[in-house]
């Protein structure tokens, strides 16, 4: 067993090595410019995309033509709202999504509502999960689409989407999900869950960084999106700007994979995480956050009562997590996530996430547990919180010097 | 963000972890900081007769560099004068664990825990307390 351990998969990915393999050939040899048409350099880069587009659509059940590739699901993700937002203007100018969402709808979003947009921010209950009732209330007629994300990337819970498809669809509008951490990890199908725009990584699924995927439905309705970027028109006019070849095929690889490993390797991880979880959650007065049925299969947030994240973090060092603590962030505000899921702050300082991955052994989760076990009570010595809590006082009747 | 190896050592090592029997009229304390914001300090003074500290621990909820921070306030505190340990001011602190600027507020909230402690012991013994600067975050 190597030190440290890399327990951040949430955040990104190591690329398997097949990945790598793959793509090695369209650096040096494969270097043609997929667009251009008239010679040998250009149709083997072109051919390596097609493969690609094949590869991705079939991990999500979608046709090689309503896949397009860009940059990644930050890219994907201000395509889809910003394009669909301009592409249906004249049907409405409503689009609704959730508080929990990840910053890169968050903040297209945003940029929507300076446009003049309308944006509905759907809080979530207590699991983490939309409320549906809720989320039929806030449909209007103005409503063009509902952008609820498929996995969150903090807590991990799954979001009931094919429900949320079938309000949106109800009401004429479209439904796009930012589904980065779902897909190569769970059975995402985009007719079985009823999605028409679906933003997807591959360094979240063991594939390379800066290249992703939006999917756009073709049939049933036939869904367009304005490009967001001016040029030679690639991607079906709806992204332009050549085509990072090599990435492509990585992607193309990495979905590849995914969609032969996917089934055993999510048995595996959800054994070794509650495995994990098990082990922590014997700690007193620590909680598991967000809801633990409907979760993706690789991700424990843990918050530990009475110890700080950051703090935590650097007794673990040689794990890799990550933290809703405010100091980790560079806002120096707790996670946004967790503190909509109804969590006091204290808590979500408290947190830490552990993102197992396809690479994580056994014997690595089993040295995870020690060490944070040690870390959580090394903590708990040190902090006045946890005396006082041990001595029966009540936190909540101090007076604490905000500061 | 690295951190220096002053606060690893202090984290690692923290030194003068404790409680201080708080009902003792020897005995200042000072808590500081809210659960909410990620920062609680806890530190207590033993003083004796001659105004002179004797010891002094503390007890930390936060991050890294406020356990290093609070750890090298008390080794500071240990034999100083009252007079002298309310000259102790954050940069000190700054200056000593190398804190980023991100972490400035780690070592006001140990100064402010300081003084805290000694005006919490002048209350008790019949003294005023020593009228603070609004502090500075």
């Amino acid at each position: 067993m190597n030190l440290p351990i890399y327990l951040d998969n949430n955040a990104t990915t190591p690329t398997d090595p097949r990945v790598v393999e793959a793509m090695i050939p369209y650096f040096t040899q494969k270097f043609g410019n997929a667009a251009s048409r008239n010679h040998h350099f250009g149709w083997v880069a072109e051919e390596g995309v097609d493969y690609a587009r094949e590869q991705v659509a079939k991990l999500i059940g979608a046709s090689e033509k309503e896949i397009i590739f860009t940059s990644g699901a930050t890219e994907s993700d201000n395509l889809a709202i910003k394009g669909v937002f301009e592409m249906y203007k004249d049907k409405g100018n409503h689009i609704i999504t959730a508080v929990t969402e990840h910053k890169a709808v968050l903040d297209a979003c945003k940029h929507v509502e300076k446009l003049g947009g309308k944006v509905t921010y759907l809080p979530v209950k207590e699991d983490g999960l939309v409320d549906l009732a809720e989320l039929e209330a806030a449909m209007t007629p103005e409503t063009i689409l509902v952008s609820i994300m498929y996995g969150n990337n903090e807590i991990g819970v799954i979001q009931p989407v094919r429900q949320i498809a079938d309000i949106a669809h109800k009401h004429g509008a479209l439904f796009m999900t930012d589904a980065t951490q779902a897909v190569g990890k769970i059975p995402v199908d985009v007719n079985r869950d009823g999605i028409d725009l679906l933003a997807l990584s591959a360094h979240k699924m063991y594939g390379p960084k800066g290249v992703g995927a939006l999917y756009v439905r073709r049939k049933g309705p036939r869904v367009k999106v304005t490009a967001q970027m001016d040029g030679g028109g690639h991607e079906r006019g709806m992204r332009s700007g050549t085509l990072n070849v090599p990435g492509i095929v990585g992607l193309g690889k990495a979905c590849e994979i995914a969609y032969n490993e996917m089934e055993s390797e999510a048995i595996r991880l959800s054994a070794l995480r509650d495995k994990l979880q098990s082990a922590l959650t014997v700690l007193e007065e620590s909680y598991v956050n967000g809801n633990v049925e409907h979760r993706l299969p690789h991700v424990a947030n843990i918050s530990f009562k009475y110890v700080e994240g950051e703090g935590l973090m650097m007794a673990m060092k040689d794990l890799a997590v990550s933290s809703g603590s405010a100091c980790t962030s560079a806002s120096l505000e707790p996670s946004y996530v967790l503190k909509s899921l109804g969590l006091s702050d204290d808590l979500a300082h408290s947190s830490i996430r552990f993102g197992l991955g396809r690479f994580t052994t056994e014997e690595e989760v089993d040295y995870a547990i020690e060490v944070t076990k040690k870390a959580v009570t090394h903590l708990r010595d040190l902090s006045p919180l946890w005396e006082m809590f041990k001595e029966g006082i009540d936190l909540n009747s101090i007076e604490w010097a905000e500061h | 963000m690295a951190y220096s190896d002053k606060v690893i050592d202090h984290y690692t090592n923290p030194r003068n972890v404790g409680t201080l029997d708080k009902s003792s009229h020897k005995v200042g304390t000072g808590l500081v900081g809210a659960p909410e914001c990620g920062d609680v300090m806890r530190l207590q003074i033993e003083v004796d007769d001659n105004n002179v500290i004797t010891d002094a621990k503390f007890k930390t909820f936060g991050c890294g560099s406020a356990i290093a921070s609070s750890s090298l306030a008390t080794e500071w505190l240990k034999g100083k004068s009252i007079d002298d340990a309310m000259a102790i001011d954050n940069m000190d602190i700054v200056e000593e664990l190398a804190l980023p600027p991100v972490k400035i507020h780690c070592s006001v909230l140990a100064e402010d825990a300081i003084k805290a402690a000694i005006n919490d012991y002048r209350v008790k013994n019949g003294l005023a307390p020593i009228e603070l600067e609004k502090s500075h975050h």
